[in-house]
């Protein structure tokens, strides 16, 4: 089985710790995170992460059954590049007289549908929200140029396939949970890309 | 008299639920006793002081177990746990107090042992000042423990606490913490009572099981010509031995036991075929090679029984029940996973196998034990020279004890040994450190498994190494008396390290030479008679001694310097690569 990357969503009660309790889960098999955001999600109360790694799909499928396994944690779903629609935001920070002078700045906003949210004497900053070869790009661009600070987000992530959390979560809360509440046990059958 | 009870039970129904003030630490002791704990095994000290001054109060409620260390509180509480099968409870306070846990906690996360752990924490105001005693204890334990919390305000403790117990023991039991600090055990606060947890949204203690698979396992097993049953601490765990024997005793198929599956089934029971493992029996190792369906039953496939994964039941398939769905082609890759509590699906999957015998099969069992005896048991039993074995003191203790003890044992050689040779009639028998091998377990672990189960008599098998880890829980012995009787099987070394350093390290012995007390003295010092034997005709009558004793007893045997647990599995060998002596490596 080859690496390729996944991101994994983790739909959870929003408590302290959590986040500590999750984050083990990788560290201990010394496998490195790309990225992980903490949001909110669709529902109220619960909170949703997004962890972008780099491996195997055996190797997500057991850490996902390791993070379900976590009593905070309600579900979580792997899925692949092209299962979700995905996002990261970038800020760069430049000279404003070397960008007027050099590149011109239209031909940034154009190019990379950058938008410049701060524009000073001394310098500009540029947001690009895109995918990673996008705002990979522009730090080549703009480094020969003196790029004064460069910070990228964490990935957000939508599952295309998600029907959302609202149905699933009156699941959880019944005493007799249905046949959705413990899908971890499924994480083999690829039927659909929730079904993991 | 008759009209009075009414009129009670009257005034009963109408006592008003409003709210009583009380202090966090009341609605802890409230908690545990609202939760059947019967006995604590703790130390106080300065975080955790009013929930100790609270427990004066309740000193004929709740039994408290002055330990000498908290790994011995901790230790003991999982010893408790293992014989009553209920939750052990541990006190313990912040600082130091809190990280001399860490080690039962990782043992009792990795043995899947229901323990809950109070710790006290300093002020709330204090945390993250470096404050006297303090240290964060949640984020040390949280790889350790199936869940763990910090309380701060006294109002969440009912609640917490009732979650706690309700983690520690659902589903794959584990340990939990809970750390109150002190300004919570002081609080007073408007108590309405103690609400029991039996649902948490975010947490599913049991996999809904689905007959689809059952029936897919049954139609593999009854199509069977060699099926082999391996079975864990999971039977134990889910009180399922009844269900379990049902199961092999109708399909006929013989089984073999993890070493903490052990004392699920009578150790002479027809289909059962021995251990598993490292030093398991021969057969049982060898045929996992051969098998044609292997069903494994609430064990999680740890590597020190399955070897060399890549050589291990290559040509079985494979039927994996367990409550843990992570367990699941975690490292063996199942052909039918049965989820769920074994409880539920043995009976399931029992109405739906055939029933059967196969002598054939069976009897390739027998031919290995008969190699195994010629070539391993006999001599360890019967030993032709002066020199004792470990294997002839457990013979000699079974023929007393007929297999109705509880022994609990430490890690190391005596561990194998024991585990090896001990004859169990009863389930819960069998209490050892398994998954993490904690040297020191044995001694704390007794004294708890001791008031677990007081009905029975309490085994600690100890090696000599290991018992100068914990040894200072001979105070607690001798303080409140539980009847322990203590083995210190003595080989002069730390006879597991040497016994590796001998067969893959050129015997290169670095630092195995360990020089020991006269524990006869030491024992002397806590007030616990003893004695020590070095020759074979003092062995029986030294044991029945220890046994008769009124109260407990310390008997060490001087064993083999240099003897060998055999068969093995080398490291890195697949299972059916088991060797029954150093020649053969």
């Amino acid at each position: 089985m080859t690496k390729q990357e996944y991101t994994i969503t983790v739909y959870t009660e929003n408590q302290i710790g959590l986040l500590n309790r999750i984050a083990i889960i990788f560290s201990r098999r010394k496998i490195n995170i790309e990225s992980l955001n903490t949001s909110p999600s669709e529902v109220e109360s619960v909170h949703r992460f997004t962890i972008v790694i780099n491996e195997t799909e055996d190797v997500v499928r057991k850490l996902c059954r390791q993070i379900e396994k976590q009593v905070e944690v309600l579900k979580a779903y792997y899925n692949t590049q092209e299962e979700i629609v995905w996002q990261e935001l970038a800020l760069y920070k430049v000279p404003t007289d070397i960008i007027a002078e050099e590149v011109k700045v239209e031909r940034l906003l154009r190019e990379y549908g950058a938008k410049a949210i701060v524009i000073r004497k001394d310098y500009t900053v540029f947001e690009v929200t895109g995918h990673r070869e996008e705002t990979d790009n522009l730090i080549k661009v703009l480094e020969p140029y003196g790029l004064i600070e460069f910070v990228r987000s964490a990935r957000v992530a939508i599952i295309k396939d998600s029907d959302g959390f609202h149905e699933k979560l009156k699941e959880f809360e019944n005493r007799e949970p249905g046949e959705d509440a413990s899908e971890n046990e499924f994480l083999n059958e690829n039927e659909k890309v929730f079904s993991m | 008299m008759e009209t009075l009870t009414i009129k009670e039970k009257v005034a009963k129904k109408e006592i008003p639920t409003t709210p009583v003030s009380v202090s966090g630490s009341v609605a802890v002791l409230e908690a545990f006793i609202a939760e059947g704990v019967e006995t604590i095994f703790g130390y106080p000290g300065g975080a955790i002081m009013p929930i100790y001054d609270a427990l004066y109060d309740y000193s004929e409620k709740l039994q408290h177990i002055l330990v000498r260390h908290e790994q011995g509180a901790i230790h003991a509480a999982q010893g408790y746990a293992r014989t009553s099968g209920n939750v052990g409870v541990v006190f313990a306070t912040s600082g130091p107090s809190a990280t001399n846990l860490v080690t039962g906690l990782a043992d009792a996360m990795i043995d899947s042992t229901p323990v809950v752990c109070i710790t006290g924490q300093v002020f709330a105001h204090l945390l993250g000042t470096d404050a006297f005693q303090e240290t964060d204890v949640i984020n040390i334990t949280t790889p350790i423990t199936k869940w763990n919390y910090q309380v701060t305000d006294a109002t969440e403790i009912p609640s917490v606490l009732a979650k706690a117990f309700y983690i520690a023991k659902s589903g794959r039991p584990g340990p939990v913490l809970i750390d109150i600090t002190k300004n919570a055990q002081l609080q007073q606060f408007a108590y309405d009572g103690y609400k029991k947890c039996d649902h948490i949204r975010s947490y599913r203690p049991k996999p809904i099981v689905r007959k689809k698979y059952v029936e897919e396992a049954a139609r593999l097993i009854n199509a069977a010509e060699k099926p082999f049953v391996i079975f864990g601490q999971g039977v134990i765990l889910g009180n399922a031995e009844k269900e379990f024997l049902k199961f092999i005793e109708k399909s006929g198929i013989p089984a073999a036991w993890t070493i903490l599956g052990m004392s699920a089934i009578p150790t002479d029971h027809p289909l059962g075929v021995g251990m598993l493992g490292m030093h398991g029996n021969y057969g049982p190792n060898v045929l996992t090679n051969e098998c044609d369906v292997l069903i494994a039953v609430g064990m999680r496939f740890d590597d020190r029984v399955t070897g060399r994964l890549d050589k291990y039941a290559k040509q079985a398939k494979v039927i994996h029940l367990d409550i843990d769905p992570s367990e699941i082609d975690k490292n063996v890759k199942s052909t039918v996973p049965v989820w769920g509590d074994c409880k539920e699906t043995l009976p399931l999957l029992t109405e739906l196998v055939e029933q059967k015998l196969y002598p054939q099969w069976l009897q390739r069992f027998k031919d290995f034990q008969q190699q195994e005896d010629e070539k391993v048991i006999h001599e360890e039993l019967n030993p032709t020279t002066d020199i004792l074995t470990m294997g002839e003191v457990i013979k000699e203790l079974n023929e007393l004890t007929k297999g109705d003890a509880i022994i609990v044992t430490d890690v190391g050689q005596h561990q194998m040994v024991a585990c090896r040779y001990a004859k169990f009639n009863t389930t819960k028998s069998n209490i050892t450190s398994g998954g993490l091998g904690t040297m020191g377990y044995a001694l704390p672990a007794a004294i708890g498994a001791a008031y677990g189960d007081p009905t029975r008599t309490t085994i600690a098998i100890i090696g000599d190494g290991g018992f100068q880890m914990t040894l200072q829980e001979l105070g607690t012995i001798m303080q409140f008396k539980p009847n322990v009787k203590i083995i210190i099987l003595n080989n002069q070394f730390l006879g597991m390290v040497r016994q590796w350093q001998q067969l893959f390290h050129e015997k290169r012995y670095s630092f195995v030479d360990i020089t020991s007390p006269d524990f006869v003295q030491v024992a002397k010092g806590f007030h616990i008679p003893g004695k020590s034997v070095s020759k074979r005709e003092d062995v029986k009558n030294s044991l029945k001694e220890m046994l008769d004793n009124d109260g407990s007893f310390l008997l060490e045997i001087m064993v083999g310097k240099e003897n060998n647990v055999f068969p093995m599995v080398p490291q890195g060998r697949g299972v059916a690569e088991i060797i029954l002596c150093k020649e053969d490596l």
